[in-house]
């Protein structure tokens, strides 16, 4: 685990250092901690971290609030599904990103468009996710459900939801990655800030190191967030956990 | 408790044409019976208990309890799976008290009904242990006390011990007996296994395969506190010869040609 790390710390530092690449190309790992104290003193680390989470948080919120009792529904009750499956099948290949520039037409260049591009670009996956999940709750759970003396609608929230609740946790650890991409899409085409914006102005001044250390935070913050996703995993369902 | 089975026929409708699954089916058991449908695979005898458990509709013929026509699944008839049907994320104790729940039952009685009930099929130790942590048997004693807990009018069971492995499932169908012995609750088991029919039942009907209809009633004159020992008395060798007799009678000329 340590050696997952530590082998390609070494190989850049080891580049770097033997000045095989132009340091403005390829800064050593040296002056990209430097480059990171100099973002966080003058503020902008954590102004832009909290921007790009701020995004995320809204705008994968808004997917995940949705997606699930849709995604239960389609799951549970084939007429649902019939009617929105293949919509959902269709819209779902169309690449997020290649919308950017009608929400910008529809909502501007403020927070709506970012949290309009995550929200899409996510809520469809983790509707059919959802809805695979609950395909795949055993019938002979629901009919004991049934011959117990349940109504479909105890069976629905007291069987099937949690039943079905590490998948979602599962779900929204695996589609919270392309939200953590397309809040940086989004913020590289146009924003105030955000850790996308803080690359693009290190581009237009040549700091490579500012965009290696944006990138790292980027690293961090997505791998923490799945962590965070697989604890609440541990926490809630220890039973669906060997 | 009168569990009446008039006439009753099922027909899938499948790609290749329609299966007639029962044929013109006559059962009943009474209060306090253990009684035991037994069938080679075909006898349609998984198909027959669905329906009496209300989760199939019948094509033809009707199926009574009480004399009120059974129309879909109710807690009057508990169901016992062959698949261990546990509720994963819930504790034992939870498993067993969650039909008295589904039907708005307190958590005061619920608790007490549950713990009386586990102590029946002599899990109370287990009770606050999840699903996983169980073996096979008793993951179907935590399905059987939770089918008792709802106090149902008759217990169905679809071959509840044929995930079993052999000694597990011995030791089973004597805890079953004891358990009936004890609690008089009233049972329909289906199996394809012949031993356990005669060794269970006071009552076993034959069924023939393609379509499934009711070859012969028999009833078993054991002792209703049978050990394993009966396997070896030679009433009980005749009941069984008998029945595999009924059951290869069918089997045969489909063997020759």
């Amino acid at each position: 685990m340590v050696l997952s790390i530590a082998v390609p710390l070494v190989l850049w530092w080891l580049v770097s250092s033997l000045d095989l690449v132009n340091d403005k190309f390829l800064p050593s790992p040296l002056q990209v901690v430097q480059a990171l104290g100099r973002l966080w003193t003058d503020g902008f680390l954590l102004d832009d971290t909290a921007a790009s989470l701020m995004r995320v948080t809204v705008g994968f919120g808004l997917a995940a609030l949705v997606s699930v009792p849709i995604g239960i529904a389609m799951g549970a009750f084939a007429s649902v599904r019939s009617l929105l499956e293949p919509i959902i099948g269709v819209v779902r290949y169309m690449p997020p990103p290649a919308f950017i520039p009608l929400l910008i037409i529809y909502l501007g260049l403020g927070e709506a468009p970012k949290i309009a591009l995550i929200f899409m670009g996510t809520v469809f996956f983790n509707i059919l996710m959802i809805m695979d999940a609950v395909k795949f709750v055993p019938k002979a759970l629901l009919e004991t459900t049934y011959t117990l003396g349940g109504q479909r609608r105890q069976a629905l929230f007291q069987v099937i939801a949690p039943y079905v609740l590490p998948n979602i946790i599962d779900t929204f650890r695996i589609n919270i990655a392309t939200s953590w991409s397309l809040v940086v899409v989004a913020e590289l085409v146009a924003a105030e800030n955000g850790l996308g914006k803080r690359i693009v102005l290190a581009q237009k001044f040549f700091n490579t190191d500012e965009i290696f250390a944006c990138l790292i935070i980027l690293g961090v913050i997505g791998f923490a967030l799945d962590l965070s996703l697989r604890y609440l995993m541990r926490l809630t369902c220890k039973w669906a956990i060997d | 408790m009168h569990l009446e089975i008039n006439s009753l026929s099922k027909q899938f409708e499948t790609r290749q044409g329609p299966i007639l699954a029962l044929d013109g089916i006559d059962m009943h058991v009474e209060t306090g019976e253990f009684v035991c449908a037994v069938g080679a695979s075909g006898s349609g005898k998984s198909t027959l208990l669905r329906l009496v458990a209300g989760l199939d509709m019948p094509t033809a013929g009707e199926i009574t309890v009480d004399g009120q026509i059974v129309t879909g699944p109710g807690s009057d008839r508990g169901m016992v799976f062959q698949s261990y049907t546990l509720y994963p994320w819930m504790t034992v104790q939870n498993n067993v008290e969650f039909g008295l729940k589904l039907q708005g039952i307190g958590a005061k009685e619920r608790r007490e009904m549950a713990s009386y009930y586990l102590d029946v099929v002599g899990l109370t130790r287990f009770a606050r242990s999840l699903p996983k942590q169980l073996s096979g048997g008793m993951k179907q004693r935590v399905a059987i006390a939770r089918t008792l807990a709802s106090r149902p009018k008759i217990m169905l069971m679809d071959e509840p011990f044929g995930a079993l492995d052999v000694q597990t499932k011995e030791t089973m169908q004597q805890f079953m007996l004891d358990l009936w012995n004890r609690t008089g609750v009233s049972i329909l088991m289906i199996t394809h296994d012949v031993d356990e029919a005669v060794f269970l039942a006071q009552r076993v009907y034959v069924l023939t395969a393609h379509p499934g209809t009711v070859q012969r009633e028999l009833f078993v004159d054991l002792p209703s506190d049978r050990t394993y020992t009966v396997r070896r008395d030679r009433a009980f060798q005749d009941y069984r010869e008998e029945i595999m007799d009924l059951l290869r009678g069918k089997m045969t000329p489909a063997l020759a040609s």
